[in-house]
């Protein structure tokens, strides 16, 4: 198949639709809307279910009973209206149920404005709701990318009847790019533990509530040793000249591509840089992130479209070996490569190496 | 010849219902949540469709309500039920699914929720329990409390200065253009009980019939938080609630009333 010029947000809806999305429920809001409109025709021309919700409240609250039912089923938004779905999410996590999120992140925090951000990286990958519990967050730094990961978002749900997050800031939804759609998938059957009404079996109850310590305890060590698994097994990254770095720059979607601008800048120069892209923020790469750091990495530089969020997660793998210093552009704006370049440079300084000392 | 003792022994007058669990609850004694869930699990086995009906429970006093059905259900956020329903529902249409709602979670957190359903005309049944208070977090106002009703957080009584005044859901709900059946029953006498039952017949014959939205808002008593015996309750029920909250038909479709 040859690949169409197609807008982030139009391409994450399609790729939905072609995993077998049943049931799409959600509000509009910037920038995300695309994707709300463009469901608002394919599904109905499918035959398949989309509703425009009275709120985030209530689009979450469809998603979960929806996803109660065993159909394939997102929703998405973006700050504003995922900060109102904070409850609901936590309803679908501890009742173990699958459904995808799309969360395309805006300048916040408040109103804030609709230009790109990253600043909600701690609201979807520490919980997104109450209590213990995280979802699965892949970051997407182009339209292919994007495509790629909705489409295997539903399966990871699935396979894990867990909630999972698919982050773009404004940009991965905004820009247009040549991107190829995976063929058309069937809609799969309904699962097993599907509430269907009882015929002919023992019923089916989906519930979150656990009176008493104990029971609650062990309906969250459940989920703990399932996410245990999904931490062992789903540690997704990308990464660029890495062999024989010394500094590395990490950073994810939007955040991650322009450093990738910075790093080819800096290499053009001499300096030995690489560059590590989480494509999972949880569960983070730590795995890879800690053989690359024990590689020979001098120092980090994490550049983010935030105050300083995932550095924290970075922080955890490095601990004191090496420095870590962070580069951010916060409430909208984006960072320059030559700004990120300028930072590189700057460490580059710091730690003794020169671009001539490298030439040599 | 068979004797008259004979016949009754072989007539069925009272049996438990298939669609209600054999077990305890944890209602209080006197409450009449019992009878509600008694209602519902009657009308679902004479409509046969115990096994195709989902329920959705609220977050209140009745959030155990799944146990007692021997239904398919889940458990909703408070208010919530309506939009939970609404993503049940889209996605098995031919399943029978009703929420059951306390007025806190109807009438107060949820009101958009059941607003926008009714409003879409969501092929769904709500059973709406007013009891005028706050139960399962032990008594405070509810938007139904009545004005000068004493309650934990009204405790000098509803005053409508401060707290304003008490939302009639079925007058509001019937406006809706999606809502095909909203009336409003009470259950402080076996005459009202029996209107009762008719009427959640009713409303579940309106959603498997597909005409939309259906609503039966039941006045009912909460002995304990009201600080009342149970007798004096259902009393209190009709004295205070009846003529705050009429009975009747807010809303019947012409379908509706063809079903009937
Ligand atoms: C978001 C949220 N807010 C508040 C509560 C606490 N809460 C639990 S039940 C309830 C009121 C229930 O009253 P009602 O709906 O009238 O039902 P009843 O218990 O009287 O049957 C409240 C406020 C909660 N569980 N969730
Ligand atoms: S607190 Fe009130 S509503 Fe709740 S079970 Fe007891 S009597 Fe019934």
């Amino acid at each position: 198949m040859s690949a169409e010029l197609m807008k982030g947000n139009v391409a994450i809806a399609e790729a939905a639709v072609r995993a077998g999305l049943e049931a799409y429920f959600g509000y509009p809001i910037t920038p995300q809307t695309e994707l709300l409109e463009h469901l608002s025709k394919r599904m109905v021309e499918l035959e398949r279910v989309f509703v425009q919700a009275e709120s985030e409240v209530a689009a979450i609250n469809m998603v979960y009973g929806a996803a109660c039912a065993g159909a394939r089923v997102m929703t998405s938004s973006s700050g504003p209206g995922i900060s109102l779905m904070q409850e609901g999410l936590s309803y679908i996590a501890a009742s173990e149920v699958p459904c995808v999120v799309v969360d395309m992140m805006r300048g916040g925090p408040g109103l804030g404005n609709i230009q790109p951000s990253q600043g909600d990286y701690f609201q979807v990958t520490r919980s997104a709701g109450h209590g213990d519990y995280h979802p699965i967050v892949l970051a997407p730094a182009s339209v292919q990318e994007a495509i790629d990961l909705t489409f295997e978002a539903f399966d990871l749900a699935d396979k894990y009847r867990h909630l999972v997050f698919v982050v773009g800031d404004g940009l991965i939804g905004q820009m247009m790019e040549p991107a190829v759609m995976p063929e058309m998938r069937p809609i799969r059957p309904r699962p097993d533990w599907a509430v269907s009404g009882k015929d002919g079996r023992e019923k089916h109850i989906i519930t979150s509530i656990n009176l008493g310590a104990e029971r609650n305890e062990a309906a969250n060590l459940r989920i703990q040793d399932r996410i245990r698994v999904i931490r062992e097994n789903e540690q997704r990254s990308l990464e660029w000249n890495i062999e024989d770095a010394r500094i590395l720059v990490v950073g994810f979607g939007t955040a991650g591509r322009v450093a990738l601008s910075s790093v080819k800048m800096a290499r053009e120069a001499g300096l030995p840089v690489g560059l590590f892209r989480p494509i999972t923020l949880w569960p983070f790469p730590e795995k890879r992130l800690a053989e690359i750091v024990d590689g020979g990495i001098q120092a980090i530089l994490v550049v983010e479209m935030n105050a300083g969020q995932m550095i924290d997660d970075v922080r955890l793998v490095v601990g004191h070996d090496v420095p870590v210093s962070h580069y951010g552009r916060l409430g909208g704006a984006v960072p320059l490569p030559d700004d990120v370049l300028h930072e590189i440079e700057k460490i580059a300084a710091n730690i003794g190496l020169t671009a001539t000392a490298m030439a040599g | 010849m068979v004797t008259r003792e004979q016949e009754l022994v072989r007539t069925v007058v009272y049996k438990h219902p298939e669609a209600l669990e054999d077990v305890q609850t944890h209602y209080c004694p006197g409450c009449t949540h019992g009878i509600a869930h008694r209602l519902i699990a009657e009308v679902v086995d004479e409509l046969g469709i115990q096994d195709r009906t989902i329920s959705v429970s609220p977050v209140g006093c009745a959030v155990f309500a799944y146990e007692y059905f021997d239904l398919d259900g889940v458990e909703a956020a408070h208010g919530r039920a309506p939009a939970m329903a609404t993503g049940l529902k889209r996605v098995w249409p031919d399943r029978v699914v009703f929420t059951y709602q306390g007025d806190g979670d109807l009438a107060a957190i949820g009101t958009a929720e059941i607003m926008h359903a009714a409003a879409r005309g969501e092929n769904i049944t709500v059973i709406f329990i007013n009891n005028a208070i706050y139960g399962m977090t032990g008594g405070q106002m509810a938007p139904t409390s009545l004005p000068g009703q004493r309650t934990k957080s009204s405790p000098m009584g509803r005053d409508v200065k401060i707290a304003g005044y008490p939302l009639r859901m079925s007058e509001l709900l019937a406006d809706m253009d999606g809502a095909a059946y909203v009336v409003r029953r009470s259950l402080h006498s076996v005459r009202e009980i029996r209107k009762a039952k008719k009427a959640i017949r009713t409303a579940f014959m309106t959603q498997i019939s597909g005409l939309g939205f259906s609503m039966v808002e039941l006045l009912s008593s909460c002995p304990t938080n009201w600080g009342f015996s149970p007798p004096d309750a259902l009393k209190w029920v009709e004295e205070n609630m009846v003529p705050y909250y009429p009975l009747g038909d807010y809303k019947v479709i012409e379908a509706v009333k063809a079903l009937e």
